[in-house]
């Protein structure tokens, strides 16, 4: 089974969730999807012991056989290709990788070399098996490394995915094809106003979810009033505590340092799970 | 004209409430929200919009059926597997190439436009707003940024603003470096835990690769005083300065259920903090 943990609004605790989740269950996959920016492993600490890297395909321009006839610029509707009097520009940082310009040239001038994106990590840490990506720093494309990651899922194990914040292409490749998926909000106008743009993105994609609050006694009743008027289920609170606020800033997980929490987030699952089976 | 965006590379550290707080500071600005994926600052700012103009993001692909052949040459030749066997579009895969329509022998494919989400320009009680929604799974953030960016840079030389205030999205991708490629200065906005410090560190490489000044804000600096200084350490370590340190306040949940900004709500320390900031900023953006 795969659930999702997404948010729309950022830092409403998705990354707290996932973890707390994981390690209050057995026989656990994570998958940290926030490529631009992953901090579950800040708070699982799984040992990184394989790498890989995740490449893309962008254009390489024989100069030699280019007559800068321009075809391949024009055709490139994400301007990844510039063509000036006597000259060729690539700019990999755009390029999609659809492959057009190669088709387009009449030269055959244009051939494909491999470019290093980001990274796929992999590590253990009890039961369980950890991965995340890392967008390099100064890439636009999350997506290729999400979709890498996305082919590590083994469905035999209880795979929890972090998704990251928003609600467009890094958040829906993230979160499609899961079985479930927990929406995080914050009892606040931002959170309620982003949550109503989650629910659209998973009603879109037609994931059965449910929300958690967090912060819960932080700002006003507006959440809670919306899900019932909607029918969403309020799976658990987490309550504005500073305590918990000081494990989450030191990098230290609930359920590790409070065990009752271990039992909440275990009871949450087996309530998904059987919901999921129906 | 100058140019600040207000990032943070985690979300939820109050990027959008210290902008909102820059509004109702600032004389003579333009204020621009390019989270165009998750938008609140219209939430405080309570935009009077004056003008909407549909958003166009990718185009996309489509079929006419009486022509089709289904000689399978576009799913072929498809890189992002956005078409299957029986030669259905699927739309959430297209990413609007043109590669199908280009290599269909008998033109029965051709590239549509797709109502991707709308931009605006608004009024506020602080001044003109730019601003947009993005449709519900809609691509093509990065290209929003950048027509919200456009918008306001209209609207300061209209109306003779010489500050564009940026709201901008958490993360380092797309939209992000379409939101800060090319401004004056990026305001960090950090909170002291060690999830934000390690995306701190990502955001920072991030204004380095693109040669652009950055600055701190340490908000809620009080919840943890040791991770505190240990960002204060590293930013004096590679030579950034530490603009702000704010204190946790459960004023800004109720500012914003009163859809104020914290300076218009109360005037206690956070107020006084941001206020200082502020004065800190502005001269920077001058030097």
């Amino acid at each position: 089974m795969i659930i999702s943990i997404a948010s729309g609004k950022g830092g409403t605790g998705k990354t707290t969730v996932a973890t707390n989740l994981s390690l209050s269950l057995d026989n656990v996959q994570f998958i940290d999807c926030d490529v631009e920016e992953p901090n579950a492993n800040i708070f699982l600490k799984a040992k990184i012991t394989e790498q890989e890297n995740v490449f893309v395909s962008i254009p390489e321009v024989d100069k030699n056989k280019c007559d800068y006839c321009g075809k391949c610029s024009e055709f490139c509707v994400y301007n990844a290709l510039a063509v000036v009097p006597s000259n060729i520009l690539v700019f990999p940082e755009l390029c999609h990788s659809c492959g057009g310009c190669e088709l387009v040239c009449p030269q055959e001038a244009i051939s494909w070399k491999e470019k290093i994106v980001g990274k796929v990590e992999h590590g253990r840490v009890g039961d369980i098996a950890f991965y995340q990506g890392l967008l390099n720093v100064g890439e636009m494309q999350a997506i290729p490394v999400i979709k890498a990651l996305k082919r590590k899922v083994d469905k035999s194990k209880n795979v929890i995915i972090d998704a990251p914040p928003g609600t467009s292409c890094p958040v829906i490749e993230s979160i499609s094809d899961s079985d479930y998926c927990i929406l995080v909000t914050e009892p606040t106008p931002f959170g309620l106003h982003d949550l109503k743009l989650a629910v659209e993105v998973v009603r879109h994609l037609n994931i059965t979810f449910g929300v958690i609050i967090n912060r819960d006694g932080i700002g006003d009743k507006k959440v809670e009033i919306y899900c019932k008027n909607e029918n969403i289920p309020i799976l658990m609170k987490i309550p504005e505590r500073k305590k918990i606020a000081n494990l989450y800033s030191e990098g230290i997980a609930l359920v590790n340092a409070v065990s009752e929490w271990h039992e909440m987030f275990y009871q949450m699952f087996d309530q998904i799970r059987k919901g999921v089976r129906k | 004209m100058k140019q600040l965006t207000v990032i943070s590379g985690k979300g939820g550290t109050g990027k959008t409430s210290i902008t909102a707080a820059f509004a109702s500071l600032a004389k003579n600005a333009v204020l621009a929200d390019c989270d165009v994926d998750a938008a609140d600052l219209h939430l405080i700012l309570k935009p009077d919009i004056k003008k909407t103009m549909g958003f166009h993001g990718l185009n996309i692909a489509d079929v006419d059926r009486d022509k089709c052949i289904d000689c399978k040459k576009c799913f072929e030749s498809c890189r992002f597997n956005a078409i299957d066997e029986e030669i259905n579009i699927i739309k959430g895969s297209c990413e609007g190439c043109g590669v199908c329509a280009y290599v269909c022998p008998i033109d029965a494919i051709s590239m549509k436009e797709r109502d991707s989400g709308f931009s605006y320009i608004s009024d506020t009680r602080f001044g003109p707003m730019a601003h947009a929604m993005l449709k519900t799974a809609e691509e093509a953030s990065g290209k929003l940024v950048t027509v919200v960016r456009n918008n306001a840079k209209t609207l300061a030389i209209e109306q003779k603003k010489d500050l564009i205030i940026i709201d901008g999205p958490p993360g380092i991708g797309c939209p992000v470096i379409a939101s800060l490629t090319g401004v004056d200065m990026v305001l960090i906005v950090t909170e002291p835990t060690l999830s934000a410090i390690h995306d701190l560190e990502r955001i920072l490489d991030v204004a380095k690769h693109f040669d652009i000044p950055a600055i701190v804000c340490i908000n809620k600096y009080d919840i943890n005083k040791e991770n505190s200084e240990k960002i204060e350490k590293y930013c004096k370590s590679i030579n950034i300065e530490i603009v702000g340190k704010l204190p946790y306040d459960t004023m800004v949940t109720e500012a914003m259920i009163h859809e104020q900004s914290v300076i218009e709500f109360s005037d206690g320390d956070l107020a006084d903090g941001i206020i200082k900031m502020w004065d800190k900023i502005k001269k920077r953006l001058i030097e």
